[in-house]
C-alpha cells in the first residue's frame, strides 16, 4: 500500500525559515531510518508559497495569481511518499517524525484496483493514453 | 482505542521493530533460536499491556527491554539456560540502559547483517532459509507465510523450529562471515530474497492477493539488505532486477486474468515511481561491480525494456549483448535460448534460428516448451510456416501452462484474418 504524508506549511516554512541544524539531523536520521527500513519511495521538501503560483480556472479564462498565500495552515511544505503493508503501519512510522509542532496528514495513493468497476476499459484506455503522452513529454 | 485497534497497533509496531528486536537478542544470547522465542515472549507481553497502557513512545526499546528481562528470568529460575547463558547472563545484568539504547542504535545494523547471514545460512535446506528470513527479518507470522507459499501452517512451523534447531547444533555463530566466504554467503542471501520475489511474482491472478503481497516484501527486504551492505553491488543489482520486474505488475495480467507478454503490454501502466528506482539502484551496483555480477546483468537486461517507450524501440542488440555476458556468468541452456530470441529480434530471424538449432541437441531442453516455441516464432517469421506450425503444436504440448497452451494453440492454427 502506497502512502503519501503531507507536511503542512507553518509560519517559519512560509517565511523561508530553514530549519535549525539539530531539526535537520534529526529529519535526516528519520529519512534513514525510513530507507532503511524500505519504506522510503520518495519524498521533497517545497519552497515557500511566497514562490508558487496558481492557476484559476473559470470556463474558457485563465488567471495567473502570484504567491505567497494567505491560508498558511492549508498550504504544504512537503511530502513523503512511502510503502508499507498496512494503514496501521503507516500510522506507527508517521508517529516517529521528528515534530515538535503543527500536523502531517496521511492519504492513500489511488491504485487502478481502486476505482473496481467504474474503472471501465474505456477509462483505463484513455488513463494510459495520458500517462503515454505525460510520458512522451518528460522523455527525452 | 478498541481491543481490535490496539492489536493491530501492536502487528504494525511488530512489524516493523522485531528483526531489529530479535537481532538486538541475538547478539546478546548468541543463539538465533532463543532470540526469537525471547521475542515473541516480549510480543505477548505488548499484546497484554499495550491495549491498556498505550503504545510507548519508543516501543522497540521497549521490546528490547521485554525480551532482555525474560532472559534474565530464565537464567534465574532454570539451570539449564543458566549454564547456557553463565557468561550471557553477566553481560545482561551489568548492562545499564544508555548501552541497551546504543545497541539498539549503532550496532542494530550490524547484528541485522549477521541475522541475514545466520538465517540464509548453508546448512539450512533453501525453503528452511526462506522461512526463517521472513520469520526474522519481515516479521511475518507462521500463518502469512503458509498462505503466501500455499502450504499449511503446522509445516511452515515445522521448518522454523527445525531450523533453529538446525542452527543451535551445528553451532553456527551469529556473525557476519569475512573474507572468501562472505561472497558465497551474499549469494545466498540473495537466492533467498530472489526466490521470494518469485513465489510472489510468477503468481499472476489479481484474486491471490497474498503473493503480490510477498513480492512486494521481497522488494522491501531487498531495499533494507542495500542499507545494510551498501557496498555490495550485486545487492543494488538484485534491488534494481526486483524494482523494474515489479514496475510491470499492473501491466502483466489482462482484464480477464490472463497473463501478458512482455512485448505486448501497455508500457503506460509500467510503474514510473519504480522504474526511476530500479535504474537509480542499476547505476549504483555498475558504480561499484566490476565485473559485473549475474543480479547487475539481469538489471540490465529489464532496464533496456524499461527505457524503451514502446516494444519496436527496444535495444534488441544491447540485450542479445547482456545475455553474451549472462551465458559467461552463469551459463546455462534457457539463458542461451534468451539469447537466442533477442538474436532473431537484432539481426533477423535466421540468426536467432542458428543459435535455437544448436540448442535442440541439449538434452535439458529436450521437454521444455520454449525451445520449440521459440523456435516456432522464429521460423514463421522466416515464412516457414508448415515447419512453424508442427513446432507451435510441440510447444502447446510440452506447456503445463493452461494460458499459454491456448496461445501456442492459436498461433498453430491461426484464423483466416478478415
Amino acid at each position: 500500500m502506497r502512502f503519501m504524508v503531507l507536511v503542512k506549511a507553518s509560519e517559519e516554512t512560509e517565511a523561508g525559515v530553514m530549519p535549525a541544524e539539530a531539526d535537520l539531523a534529526a529529519m535526516g536520521r528519520y529519512n534513514e531510518e525510513l530507507v532503511k527500513a524500505g519504506v522510503l519511495l520518495a519524498g521533497e521538501g517545497l519552497h515557500p508559497s511566497s514562490n508558487g503560483l496558481r492557476i484559476a480556472f473559470d470556463g474558457d479564462q485563465r488567471t495567473v495569481i502570484d504567491g505567497p498565500f494567505a491560508e498558511t495552515k492549508e498550504l504544504l511544505a512537503g511530502f513523503w511518499l512511502l510503502e508499507v503493508g498496512s494503514r496501521e503501519e503507516i500510522i506507527e512510522w508517521v508517529k516517529r517524525a521528528p515534530m515538535e509542532s503543527g500536523e502531517l496528514e496521511i492519504r492513500q495513493v489511488f491504485t487502478e484496483e481502486d476505482f473496481g468497476d467504474a474503472f471501465t476499459p474505456e477509462l483505463r484506455e484513455q488513463e494510459a493514453r495520458l500517462r503515454a503522452q505525460v510520458e512522451e513529454q518528460q522523455g527525452s | 482505542m478498541t481491543a481490535t485497534q490496539a492489536h493491530r497497533a501492536v502487528e504494525a509496531v511488530w512489524r516493523i521493530e522485531s528483526a531489529r528486536v530479535v537481532a538486538g537478542l541475538a547478539r546478546l544470547v548468541r543463539d538465533v533460536g532463543l532470540a526469537e522465542e525471547l521475542a515473541q515472549d516480549a510480543l505477548v507481553a505488548a499484546l497484554e499491556q499495550w491495549p491498556a497502557e498505550g503504545v510507548p513512545r519508543n516501543p522497540g526499546a521497549w521490546l528490547m527491554a521485554a525480551g532482555r528481562n525474560r532472559a534474565i528470568d530464565l537464567i534465574r529460575r532454570d539451570e539449564n539456560y543458566r549454564r547456557k547463558l553463565a557468561e550471557v547472563g553477566r553481560t545482561l545484568e551489568t548492562e545499564h540502559e544508555p548501552d541497551l539504547a546504543a545497541a539498539l542504535d549503532e550496532d542494530i545494523q550490524d547484528d541485522l547483517l549477521r541475522l541475514v547471514f545466520t538465517a540464509c545460512h548453508p546448512v539450512l535446506s533453501t525453503e528452511s532459509r526462506v522461512a526463517l528470513t521472513l520469520r526474522l527479518l519481515g516479521g511475518l507470522s507462521t500463518k502469512e507465510i503458509a498462505r503466501a507459499f500455499l502450504v499449511s501452517e503446522p509445516t511452515v512451523a515445522q521448518r522454523i523450529s527445525r531450523a533453529k534447531k538446525t542452527l543451535t547444533t551445528a553451532k553456527v555463530p551469529f556473525e557476519t562471515p569475512r573474507g572468501a566466504e562472505r561472497a558465497a554467503r551474499l549469494s545466498s542471501v540473495l537466492e533467498v530474497v530472489y526466490l521470494v520475489f518469485n513465489e510472489g511474482y510468477s503468481a499472476t491472478s489479481g484474486a491471490d492477493w497474498l503473493r503480490p503481497e510477498l513480492c512486494a516484501e521481497a522488494l522491501r527486504l531487498g531495499r533494507v539488505l542495500a542499507g545494510l551492505a551498501p557496498a555490495e553491488a550485486e545487492v543494488h543489482g538484485l534491488v534494481a532486477l526486483m524494482e523494474i520486474q515489479a514496475s510491470r505488475n499492473r501491466a502483466r495480467v489482462g482484464p480477464d486474468g490472463s497473463p501478458v507478454l512482455l512485448l505486448e503490454q501497455d508500457r503506460a501502466r509500467w510503474d514510473r515511481l519504480l522504474i526511476g528506482r530500479g535504474l537509480a539502484a542499476l547505476e549504483r551496483a555498475e558504480q561499484f561491480g566490476h565485473p559485473r555480477g549475474p543480479y547487475t546483468v539481469q538489471a540490465a537486461i529489464a532496464a533496456c525494456h524499461a527505457r524503451a517507450r514502446t516494444a519496436e524501440e527496444t535495444d534488441w542488440i544491447r540485450i542479445a549483448a547482456q545475455y553474451q555476458a549472462l551465458a559467461l556468468l552463469t551459463p546455462s541452456p534457457v539463458v542461451e535460448l534468451n539469447r537466442a530470441v533477442a538474436l532473431g529480434m537484432a539481426f533477423g530471424p535466421a540468426a536467432g534460428l542458428e543459435l535455437v538449432e544448436q540448442l535442440s541437441e541439449v538434452p535439458a531442453l529436450q521437454n521444455y516448451h520454449r525451445l520449440p516455441s521459440v523456435k516456432a516464432d522464429l521460423l514463421a517469421r522466416l515464412g516457414r510456416h508448415d515447419e512453424a506450425r508442427t513446432e507451435f503444436l510441440r510447444a502447446a504440448e510440452l506447456t503445463e501452462n493452461a494460458w499459454e497452451r491456448t496461445l501456442l494453440l492459436d498461433r498453430a492454427n491461426p484464423r483466416p484474418s478478415i
